[in-house]
């Protein structure tokens, strides 16, 4: 990122014009306060004290599941091909306040019971279909709760797993290769090109 | 001492340190540039820059850790994964924030060259005239005349692209070819032109990236990976630019993790002879001896160096005699301004990840405009399609909502002010003798803050932002003021001003230091006025013309 880049995302955060700009944004940023952040380990003076227990393989292959609930293999591969869950699981452990890590822990186990509320089934038994379906009912209700959230209301679980999903997947190689197109070296600047619906977006700007 | 002894010392070896090592020793002067922090090799250091996104463990994001090392630079886009290690380690380099103050810093070879935003602008009269116009501060002790042959001389070496769009707040310079609007900022621009009746411009932004090879520099390859550090050595640093060419003189010798304790100060001959360096890495004292020497350790740390080199003469620092130095602290305040979406235009997309964006020069206060402050400031922006991370209201999950985001979305289009501050007395920083950093030196407080000027120009960057967003067809435009705190721009200037009278100014007309004239001050230290453009190019103009006059008057053994 740049700081003209910089600049232009907290531009479109600032006016409202695109809530979803902040995902690169919350990816890392604490959801209630900075309070947490930082505070130090007193065995290792520097460190910061990290508690969080790491989440274990079930719990990440969970997570590429739910991930791939949320961004399917279309006519592109989806989130479990590029195997998503482990990211998020890197990046709840290293990047999230401990206040968004038990939000998110938490969050595990209020989607494994809605699912067993809505169908009976834990998640990973459940059909695509009702997984989708219960997914769908999650992100409404994330939705609903971030429209009135004011900013030092904890994060919604659900809104964590879904941003994670598409930061993980978007910037991985499948993702940025074959769902987007990334391009190392372009060596030159056309300003504009034709773009006909269904061609894929560039990975990055 | 023989083997301590230069014709010339520089100290620090970012962008205007490169610029006087390289002009001394092209100039046959044995030169020593002392930095004070580790070597970083042009290419072979650059650690991230030929990875892809997905390579780095958090994408770039950063971590609780990092955060907890950088609580200063945590507060901006500056801490990320990706060159973490091109920034200062804040732990071991505290300073005192007596006002909230933002100071972003690279302790290393090439300093802040590595990460620079690389936009480069001349100065004009407008600039150099203000404060005698209007009674602010003291006069500019030189006009556009004497820096413009520096300035082309600066803009040649280092390849600065850009149109000559013929605008007088905005001197044309010696360009290299500019890089190109898009389609939506090409419609934007003409728009604008034609609203405000060829009185506001919208042009490609200046940047410091080659757009033709230049001297064994490839040109930009369009990656946007600038502040990784270029492989191709596209944009202008120390490393692809200064350093090369001083090395190849035979006539530099570099020296890392070289703090620059103090400036000698002979007051038999009223001159420095020389700087005494603590070695970063084994604490051992040395001197070294020179006839000239080049300040460059950047504005704040320039001034730190001349306020830790009290003697009896000087007993608050060398430079102290006008009661000036370490005051005047003067930055770009910015993050006001507007964005909005751009209807239509779904058939257009770009090619390449262009480094730059364009610039909206200053028209407050310029000819019969008249605003309720002083002076006044440009824009920065772009338009650009919207990415995957954009959301997308109608869709929850599933593949439908995959399929939309492996698509464009709408054009939006964001400008941001970067405003004049004015150089107030009472924005200083000073030393902090009971706070201490890693090698028991003491650290700076900082206490400065932007004014009522400041803030009404800040109302205006939202609305004026909005109106021209507006007037170029652009929808749901929306104005923010992102916040600002000093030093937040990264271009702090001012703590060593130049002027026409030593009592009133610490730098003569040509960087000098008036009370140790073969001390020459040349970094944003040196600034009298802040003007609203980026202020690199003009370092580097001031040094290059420093160093000519220096070297003058060594032939007439005035120094």
């Amino acid at each position: 990122m740049t700081r003209r880049d910089a600049v232009a995302r907290v531009a479109l955060l600032m006016g409202g014009t695109v809530i979803g700009a902040e995902f690169m944004l919350t990816g890392c940023s604490p959801s209630t306060s900075d309070k947490q952040a930082g505070t130090q380990d007193s065995k290792n003076p520097g460190q910061v004290a990290n508690n969080f227990k790491a989440l274990n393989p079930e719990q990440t292959a969970y997570l590429t599941e739910v991930a791939d609930t949320i961004l399917p293999a279309t006519k592109t591969p989806g989130a479990k091909a590029a195997n998503v869950g482990p990211f998020m699981a890197v990046m709840v452990r290293d990047c999230y306040t401990p206040e968004d890590q038990k939000i998110f822990m938490d969050g595990l186990d209020k989607l494994e019971a809605a699912s067993q509320k809505a169908s009976g089934k834990g998640f990973i038994k459940s059909t695509p279909a009702e997984r989708t379906a219960l997914l769908t009912a999650l992100d409404k209700e994330q939705r609903e709760y971030t429209k009135t959230k004011k900013p030092e209301d904890p994060n919604h679980y659900f809104r964590m797993m879904k941003e994670l999903s598409m930061l993980g997947f978007f910037t991985s190689e499948i993702g940025a290769t074959k769902a987007l197109r990334y391009v190392a070296v372009p060596g030159r600047y056309d300003g504009n090109v034709p773009y006909k619906k269904g061609d894929r977006a560039w990975a990055t700007s | 001492m023989a083997q301590n002894t230069y014709d010339a010392i520089v100290i620090g070896s970012g962008i205007s340190g490169g610029m006087a090592a390289k002009e001394l020793t092209e100039k046959g002067l044995k030169t020593i540039m002392l930095e004070r922090g580790r070597n970083i090799e042009h290419i072979k250091d650059y650690t991230n820059a030929n990875k892809a996104p997905w390579e780095l463990p958090h994408r770039g994001n950063a971590t609780q850790q990092m955060k907890a090392d950088h609580p200063v630079l945590k507060r901006d886009y500056t801490l990320n994964e990706s060159n973490l290690d091109y920034w200062v380690d804040e732990r071991k380099s505290p300073y005192v924030e007596a006002k909230p103050f933002d100071w972003f810093r690279g302790y290393h070879v090439g300093g802040r060259s590595l990460m620079w935003g690389r936009q480069s602008y001349r100065h004009s009269d407008l600039d150099f005239e203000a404060n005698a116009k209007e009674g602010i501060a003291v006069d500019w002790p030189i006009r556009y005349k004497d820096i413009a042959p520096w300035y082309s001389h600066a803009e040649k070496f280092a390849g600065i692209s850009g149109n000559r769009d013929g605008l007088s707040v905005l001197p044309d310079g010696d360009f290299m070819p500019p890089m190109e609007m898009n389609v939506v900022e090409k419609d934007v621009a003409a728009r604008i032109k034609k609203h405000y009746k060829d009185q506001r411009h919208m042009i490609i932004g200046r940047t410091a990236n080659i757009t033709k090879p230049h001297n064994n520099r490839v040109n930009c390859q369009y990656r946007n990976k600038c502040w990784l550090g270029c492989p191709f050595g596209a944009y202008f640093s120390t490393q692809s630019a200064t350093l090369p060419a001083a090395m190849a003189t035979g006539n530099l010798t570099l020296r890392p993790f070289s703090i620059v304790t103090k400036i000698l100060y002979d007051k038999d001959t009223k001159r420095a002879k020389g700087v005494e360096v603590l070695d970063a890495e084994t604490n051992k004292t040395y001197e070294y001896f020179a006839k000239v020497i080049f300040l460059n350790a950047s504005a704040l740390n320039s001034a730190w160096v001349l306020m830790n080199s009290a003697t009896d003469v000087w007993p608050e620092g060398l430079g102290s005699s006008s009661g000036e130095l370490g005051h005047n602290v003067m930055d770009h305040h910015f993050r006001a301004g507007a964005s909005g979406e751009m209807p239509g235009y779904e058939d257009k997309y770009v090619y390449g990840r262009r480094a730059n964006g364009i610039y909206i020069p200053r028209f407050q206060n310029v000819g019969n405009d008249k605003r309720d402050y002083l002076r006044g400031f440009g824009y920065q922006g772009s338009a650009g399609r919207q990415g995957w991370s954009r959301d997308i209201a109608e869709m929850s999950i599933g593949g439908d909502l995959k399929d939309a985001l492996t698509e464009p979305g709408a054009w939006t289009m964001g400008i941001t002010g970067f405003g004049e501050t004015l150089p107030y007395h009472d924005n200083r920083i000073y030393l902090d003798k009971s706070k201490k950093d890693a090698w028991g030196l003491p650290v700076l407080t900082m206490d400065a803050v932007i004014r009522d000027n400041e803030n009404k120009m800040r109302v205006d960057m939202m609305s004026e932002a909005k109106d021209m967003l507006e007037a170029a067809g652009l929808k749901n435009v929306k104005t923010y003021n992102g916040g600002y705190n000093m030093g937040g721009g990264i271009h702090e200037m001012g703590t060593a001003r130049m002027g026409r009278d030593p009592k009133t100014s610490v730098l003569n007309g040509n960087n000098q230091v008036w009370d140790a004239p073969n001390v020459y001050v040349t970094d944003g230290a040196a600034m009298t006025s802040a003007a609203c453009v980026n202020p690199s190019l003009t370092y580097l103009a001031l040094t290059a013309r420093a160093v000519d006059h220096a070297v003058g008057e060594m032939k007439k053994q005035n120094i």
